[in-house]
């Protein structure tokens, strides 16, 4: 029972991660239609952007905040600048875009920061809680940011006119033009959160997996399996896929497969509930007129 | 009936116009249909460049030849995937897992069962038809970007289970299978890089020959209808379920040979060549060298093969990040991809030429 709550707890824990990745997929997804496949990539690189602060002598909040505004920067300026002049192409030359993309920032932080390991500070006291042995206060505080940030998204779409203009521009560009919404910046926008949500986990994880430049492919793909499998038009539905990704994985691994076949065995789920629900355990089923 | 299907996309919407060298198209996938009959000037052109693919590894230095026969196996793996994500629309990330069940069933049969290599690359290809059948089914469901993480998830798989210790009497597990060189027959007096090239370039040009077959008849138009017009395909009769499981199937046979045929000329299998990064590199090639068209899959092969080596020599210090700029410069610049813009090129010249 013991070793089930462990795992139970550590499934928990980094499902946190993937949900806080999962997340900026669902960003750009709502705003765009497209997956991001350099998502993790961008985190990655703003990640290290955090650890030259820190080491230069900015305090921990300090860095972690000017590095959410220069992910938001550059998340924005991608969108202008690399992913504007394709919006009229067809999906699949804008994954080739994409792909293009994650090869261009992965080679260029290997190159600007090297190819070490670095250590990355985490802000939570190492002392864990009521000394418990299940989850670290590292772990407990990722998952508490990443609810933070679930419930932040959720009242901006929701309460403030900003997120529904962001809302109208993905359900209907064009009706959103004519009433006067500016349908560029809103995607750039889009884009901007995403970095900057992306950049928060990149933050989270590196304090675990060690900062590296392919620190963030693994989490990529468990992220995009936890954002398909919530749903992806859903931050709720994503961030809670992103979590039953953790589970899965820690206690099928344990339990079930060994460690080697995990993740396999996690995407096999995947594709079983994919087939019974095609648009994920909370999307909306979408009705196309014929 | 069939000759009047006619979507928004086999009509290339500039092709009357100004015709614009480069530059990024309004389009979907942009597909200029298959003649029915080749016209004797293509007919010439296509007959000349086999005969110069015939005599190229006689000309060439060893290390060269090996490289162009990589690219011709390169080549027959991107037909494959064409048909599926080119002709058909379905998406897929995992066709460096058909690769590298081909590459193991070919190497498995050579090494354990004592197989020609001539013979091991038939049942390689048939297994990966009948998996790709069978993969098609579910992916009847899916669509668009679930079709390509269950895709993906199969990508990511198949390494996994290679490595596995069950399977590890045949596999060799992480160390994978060595093969021997294939020597050459008859007593030819050509060597053994010459003559691979020379068996991997007929294979080639007959699975080439069927292809273009398949793809401009009934079947290749039925399945570019289902591509662009799912709901009018079915109304007019074509049975959707069956063209896209057999696309799929006949896209991972393709694939699944290439995947049989990489082993006897790189005579070497290990799980970690078939990564992830396999289904994504084919996947650039076809866009690089042209969805929907099938000389576009000799040019893609040319370009994930060379540009990485042309990328290094550029830079040493970031070629990744290299390749990924020209990855982006030619998706904008030629969004139809190399196929598509040497036939605007050629389009060009001959309206020159009518003058």
């Amino acid at each position: 029972m013991d070793a089930l709550l462990h795992q139970l707890f550590s499934g928990v824990a980094s499902g946190g991660i993937y949900a806080g990745l999962a997340l900026a997929l669902v960003m750009i997804y709502q705003s765009t239609g497209h997956i991001n496949f350099a998502q993790g990539e961008m985190a990655m690189f703003s990640t290290y952007i955090a650890w030259e602060l820190i080491d230069y002598g900015t305090p921990y909040w300090g860095a972690f905040f000017l590095t959410v505004i220069f992910a938001f920067v550059a998340g924005v300026a991608i969108e202008r600048l690399v992913i504007r002049p394709f919006h009229n192409l067809p999906v699949i030359a804008l994954i080739i875009v994409f792909i293009g993309l994650l090869v261009i920032v992965n080679s260029t932080a290997s190159w600007i920061f090297g190819t070490t390991l670095k250590t990355f500070p985490s802000p939570f006291p190492a002392e864990p809680l009521w000394d418990n042995h299940y989850i670290s206060n590292h772990e407990l505080g990722s998952i508490g940011i990443v609810l933070i940030i679930v419930a932040i998204l959720f009242v901006f779409f929701r309460y403030t006119k900003l997120g529904l203009a962001m809302r109208a521009v993905a359900e209907n560009p064009q009706s959103s033009r004519l009433v006067g919404i500016r349908v560029g910046w809103m995607l750039a926008l889009g884009w901007g959160l995403a970095a900057a949500i992306g950049s928060v986990s990149g933050m989270l994880v590196a304090p675990i997996l060690y900062l590296d430049s392919s620190m963030m492919g693994g989490v990529l793909l468990y992220s995009l399996a936890g954002a398909v499998l919530g749903g992806l038009d859903n931050p709720w539905g994503a961030a809670l896929g992103g979590f039953i990704i953790g589970i899965l994985e820690n206690v099928l691994g344990a339990y079930v497969i060994g460690t080697q076949l995990k993740f396999s065995v996690a995407l096999i789920v995947i594709v079983g509930v994919l087939l019974a629900r095609p648009s994920g355990l909370f999307g909306r089923t979408v009705v196309t007129r014929v | 009936m069939v000759e009047k299907v006619k979507t928004s996309s086999t009509v290339a919407p500039h092709s009357m116009g100004a015709l614009p060298l480069i530059g990024p198209v309004k389009a979907q996938i942009q597909t200029v249909p298959l003649p029915r009959r080749l016209g004797r000037a293509a007919a010439i052109r296509i007959t000349l460049l086999v005969v110069a693919g015939l005599v190229l590894p006689f000309l060439l230095q060893n290390f060269y030849v090996f490289q162009l026969t990589l690219a011709m196996v390169y080549a027959i793996a991107l037909m494959g995937l064409n048909m599926l994500v080119g002709y058909n629309g379905q998406i897929s990330l995992g066709h460096g897992a058909l690769y590298a069940i081909g590459a193991y069933i070919a190497a498995i049969l050579m090494n354990s069962f004592d197989w020609p290599y001539w013979a091991s690359i038939w049942p390689a290809g048939l297994a990966c038809l009948i998996f790709g059948y069978f993969f098609g089914l579910p992916a009847l469901r899916l669509q668009g970007h679930y079709l390509a993480l269950a895709s993906l998830a199969l990508a990511v798989t198949t390494p996994q289970v290679l490595k596995h210790k069950s399977l590890e009497d045949y596999t060799g597990g992480f160390s994978g299978i060595v093969l021997s060189k294939p020597d050459v027959p008859f007593g030819l007096p050509i060597n053994q890089d010459q003559w691979i090239y020379l068996f991997v370039y007929a294979i080639m040009l007959v699975l080439f020959l069927i292809a273009y077959n398949l793809l401009r008849g009934r079947i290749g138009r039925a399945m570019i209808a289902i591509r662009d017009q799912p709901v009018a395909a079915e109304a007019m009769g074509i049975n959707s379920a069956i063209i896209k499981t057999s696309t799929f199937g006949v896209s991972a046979f393709y694939t699944g040979v290439a995947g049989a045929l990489s082993a006897i000329v790189v005579q070497f299998v290990s799980p970690d060549s078939y990564d992830f990064f396999l289904s994504i590199t084919l996947l650039v090639g076809i866009a690089v060298g042209g969805f929907a068209t099938i000389s576009g899959s000799i040019y893609g092969a040319l370009f994930i093969l060379l540009v990485p080596n042309f990328a290094g020599e550029l830079s040493k210090s970031a070629p990744w990040a290299i390749y990924g700029v020209l990855l982006i410069l030619v998706m904008y610049f030629m969004p139809t991809g190399f196929a598509g813009l040497i036939r605007r090129v050629g389009t060009l010249i001959s309206r020159q030429m009518a003058h």
